[in-house]
C-alpha cells in the first residue's frame, strides 16, 4: 500500500528545461521526508505537482490516498501548504488572514473564527493578532503562514523551504513547531537546502539534483555511504605540522589532508572516541600543542558533495564550514522559472 | 499543537454555484478591507477624473463645437458622460495591479492550494473593484454637479445610465484580471492596464463630437464599445447637445443595447480566458 505521499515517475518540462525527470517518492504515514537539493534541483516543482498547483507532464501522484491528477479538489481539502514565500495578505491582520483561509476551506464563519483564535494562541501570535501583518517580523510571518496551512488540521503537510532566510532563533522556534506537529501524527514533506535542517527534522531524506532523486535513505545511511569518521586537528605552531602529520598517518585509514593556511590536518579513522584519545596522548607526548581537536562525522554536506560532485549551495566555499552555523547556509538565488 | 487529527478534513460542498458565490464574497470582503486600509489608492483614483472634469470644463469648454453648439454649457453636459465612462474603465488597472500583486506575493498559490471555487479569487476581486467604481462615480457626479452638470431626464433613466456605466466598468475589470495574471509585476499590470485605454477613450465620442472626425476615425469611433456606453448615457441623462445628429451606425442608433451587448461579450470572453489562465497560473 502506498504511503500518505506517493509519486511515481513525475516528469515536468518548462519549455526546453526538464525540471522533473522521473521523481519517485513514498512517504509512510506519520513520517517526515526531507527533500534535499540545491537551487533549481526540482524541489519546488515536485511540491507544486503534489499540491495540485502544477500538472506534471507524466507520472502518478497520490496524496492522502487520493489521486492528485484525477481529484485535485479532494486533495486540496486534505493538504496544507506552507510556501517558500510567506503567503499572507500584508494589509489584513493575522486574525483576518486565518479566518479568510478557514472560510475558503469551507468552514462556517464562526468555526473559522474560533480556529483562528486557537492557532494564534498556539503560534504565540495573540498579541499581534489584530495588527496588519505588514508590521510583523519575518519569523512572525512564517509562523502565520504555517498556521494558515494548518487551519483544517490536514493529515498531510507540505513545507517548501520553511526556514529560508530566517535568523537562527526564529529557525529554532519553527523547528520546534514542526516537531510538535509531526509528533501528533501529521505526514510531512519538507524541502530544504539546509542539510542541517533535513538532518534535524526528517526521518528519511531524498537527495534531488537535476530533477532526479539521486539518493535516498535515513541520514545515518546516507552518511555511512559517504564514509566513516575522521580526526581533525588544528596545530598551534605551523612548525609542528609535519610532525603532527606523521602521527596522524600512524593512526589513519587513508590519506592525511593538510591545509597549510589553516594549520588543519584531517585523516579518516575507525575506532571512535577511544582512538581520538590515543591520538591526543601521542601528540601530547611529542609536545605538539593544539588549538582544536575533534572527531568529525560526515555531515550531509559531505554526503551531498560526494553524491553530486558539487556542494549544496553556490558560494559555499568549503564543505568543512561549521554546519552548526546557520549563517553559512544563506540562500543566494531563487529557483528559476517556477 | 495537540491532536492534529481530531478533526477530519471538511466535507465537500455539493452546490458549486453557492460555493462560488460564498468564496467570491470572502475574497471581495478581503479586497474591500485592503481598500479601506490603503485609502490613498481611492484618493488618487478620484483625483484624476476630478482633474479631467475641471480641466475639460474650463479649458476646452466654449471652444469645442458639439452638435450645433459651441457654448460652454452644452460642452459641459456633453462631456460628463465621457468622463464617467473613462473613469469606470480605469478599474482595469486596479484589478490588474491587484491580481499581479497577489501573484507576486504568493497569495495566488495559497488560494490555488485551497479547496475553493476556481473562479472566486478573480470574481471577488472584480466585485470589490465594482464597489470602488461605484464610490468613485458618486464622488465624481457630485463634483460634476458642482461645476454645473445637470440631467434632463427622469430619475429612473439617470439611474439606468449609471447602471450601464457600472456594468461597463465591471466588464473592463475582467480585462484587467487577465492582464494581471499575464504580467510579471504589479507595475507592468498598471501600465499594461492603462496604456491602451487612451486610444480607446480618445478615438471615441467621449470628448469631442465624432461626427467631425475624418471618415476613417469616425467609423472606429462609432463602433468603439466605449462610444456606445457614452452615447447611451448621454441619451439617458438628456445630455445630447442641441442640433446633435446621431450617426447612422447601428451602435449609435441603439446605444443602450449596444452597450449591454458589448459589456456582456467582454465579460463572457475575458472571464473565460482569465479563469482558464488562473487555473494554470504560477508565481
Amino acid at each position: 500500500m502506498p504511503g500518505a505521499i506517493y509519486a511515481e515517475g513525475l516528469v515536468k518540462h518548462f519549455g526546453d528545461v526538464k525540471a522533473l525527470d522521473g521523481v519517485d517518492l513514498d512517504v509512510p504515514e506519520g513520517t517526515v521526508l526531507g527533500l534535499l537539493g540545491p537551487n533549481g534541483a526540482g524541489k519546488t516543482t515536485t511540491v507544486r505537482c503534489l499540491t495540485t498547483l502544477l500538472r506534471p507532464d507524466r507520472g502518478t501522484a497520490i496524496v492522502a490516498g487520493i489521486d492528485v491528477l484525477k481529484h485535485p479538489d479532494a486533495v486540496r481539502r486534505s493538504v496544507g501548504l506552507s510556501g517558500q514565500f510567506a503567503a499572507v495578505d500584508e494589509y489584513l491582520t493575522g486574525r483576518e488572514n486565518l479566518q479568510m483561509v478557514g472560510q475558503l476551506y469551507q468552514m462556517r464563519g464562526k468555526a473559522a473564527k474560533a480556529r483562528a483564535a486557537e492557532l494564534l494562541e498556539q503560534f504565540h501570535l495573540t498579541d499581534a493578532a489584530d495588527r496588519p501583518t505588514k508590521t510583523y517580523s519575518g519569523g512572525m510571518r512564517r509562523r502565520l503562514d504555517l498556521a494558515a496551512a494548518l487551519v483544517v488540521r490536514p493529515p498531510v503537510m507540505f513545507m517548501d523551504e520553511p526556514t529560508t532566510g530566517l535568523d537562527p532563533r526564529n529557525r529554532q522556534q519553527l523547528w520546534d513547531v514542526i516537531k510538535q506537529l509531526v509528533s501528533s501524527g501529521t505526514t510531512l514533506l519538507l524541502t530544504t537546502q539546509y542539510l542541517e535542517e533535513a538532518d534535524h527534522l526528517a526521518h528519511d531524506i531524498c537527495v534531488v539534483d537535476h530533477g532526479r532523486v539521486i539518493a535516498r535513505g535515513t541520514s545515518d545511511q546516507l552518511k555511512a555511504q559517504t564514509g566513516g569518521e575522521r580526526v581533525e586537528i588544528v596545530v598551534r605552531d605551523r612548525a609542528h605540522m609535519a610532525a603532527a602529520a606523521e602521527v596522524l598517518r600512524g593512526f589513519g585509514k587513508g590519506d592525511t589532508t593538510v591545509e597549510e593556511h589553516t594549520r588543519k590536518l584531517t585523516v579518516p579513522v575507525t575506532g571512535g572516541a577511544k582512538l581520538l584519545a590515543e591520538v591526543i596522548r601521542e601528540l601530547d607526548s611529542r609536545g605538539i600543542q593544539m588549538d582544536d581537536v575533534g572527531l568529525r562525522r560526515p555531515t550531509l554536506d559531505d554526503v551531498f558533495l560526494s553524491l553530486t560532485g558539487h556542494v549544496a549551495e553556490e558560494n559555499a566555499d568549503e564543505s568543512g564550514e561549521d554546519p552548526q552555523d546557520p549563517k553559512s547556509h544563506r540562500k543566494h538565488t531563487k529557483e528559476p522559472a517556477q | 499543537m495537540s491532536a492534529v487529527h481530531d478533526a477530519a478534513p471538511v466535507a465537500a460542498r455539493t452546490n458549486p454555484v453557492s460555493q462560488l458565490v460564498r468564496d467570491s464574497l470572502v475574497i471581495a470582503h478581503r479586497n474591500l478591507i485592503r481598500m479601506a486600509r490603503i485609502p490613498e489608492m481611492l484618493v488618487f483614483g478620484l483625483l484624476q477624473p476630478i482633474m479631467f472634469v475641471v480641466l475639460f470644463t474650463y479649458v476646452f469648454g466654449g471652444s469645442v463645437q458639439v452638435g450645433a453648439s459651441t457654448s460652454k454649457e452644452a460642452y459641459r453636459e456633453f462631456l460628463m458622460a465621457g468622463i464617467f465612462a473613462q473613469t469606470v474603465t480605469f478599474a482595469t488597472a486596479g484589478a490588474g495591479a491587484g491580481i499581479a500583486d497577489d501573484m507576486h506575493k504568493g497569495l495566488i498559490d495559497r488560494f490555488r492550494s485551497l479547496p475553493m471555487a476556481r473562479g472566486a479569487v478573480l470574481t471577488g476581486r472584480t466585485i470589490a473593484d465594482l464597489v470602488q467604481t461605484a464610490l468613485t462615480l458618486v464622488v465624481l457626479a457630485v463634483v460634476a454637479v458642482i461645476v454645473g452638470w445637470r440631467t434632463h431626464e427622469n430619475f429612473g433613466k439617470v439611474l439606468a445610465g449609471f447602471g450601464l456605466l457600472l456594468l461597463f466598468g465591471y466588464a473592463f475589470s475582467w480585462i484587467g484580471a487577465l492582464i494581471g495574471l499575464s504580467v510579471r509585476t504589479p507595475e507592468a499590470a498598471t501600465s499594461g492596464g492603462l496604456i491602451w485605454l487612451f486610444p480607446l477613450t480618445f478615438i471615441s465620442n467621449a470628448f469631442v463630437d465624432a461626427n467631425k472626425m475624418p471618415t476613417f476615425l469616425r467609423h472606429i469611433a462609432e463602433w468603439n464599445p466605449f462610444s456606445a456606453t457614452v452615447q447611451a448615457c448621454r441619451e439617458l441623462f438628456g445630455n445630447l447637445p442641441p442640433g446633435f445628429r446621431t450617426p447612422g451606425a447601428w451602435p449609435m442608433q441603439h446605444p443602450v443595447w449596444a452597450s449591454l451587448i458589448w459589456s456582456a461579450a467582454i465579460i463572457l470572453l475575458f472571464r473565460t480566458l482569465a479563469v482558464r489562465k488562473y487555473r494554470s497560473a504560477t508565481a
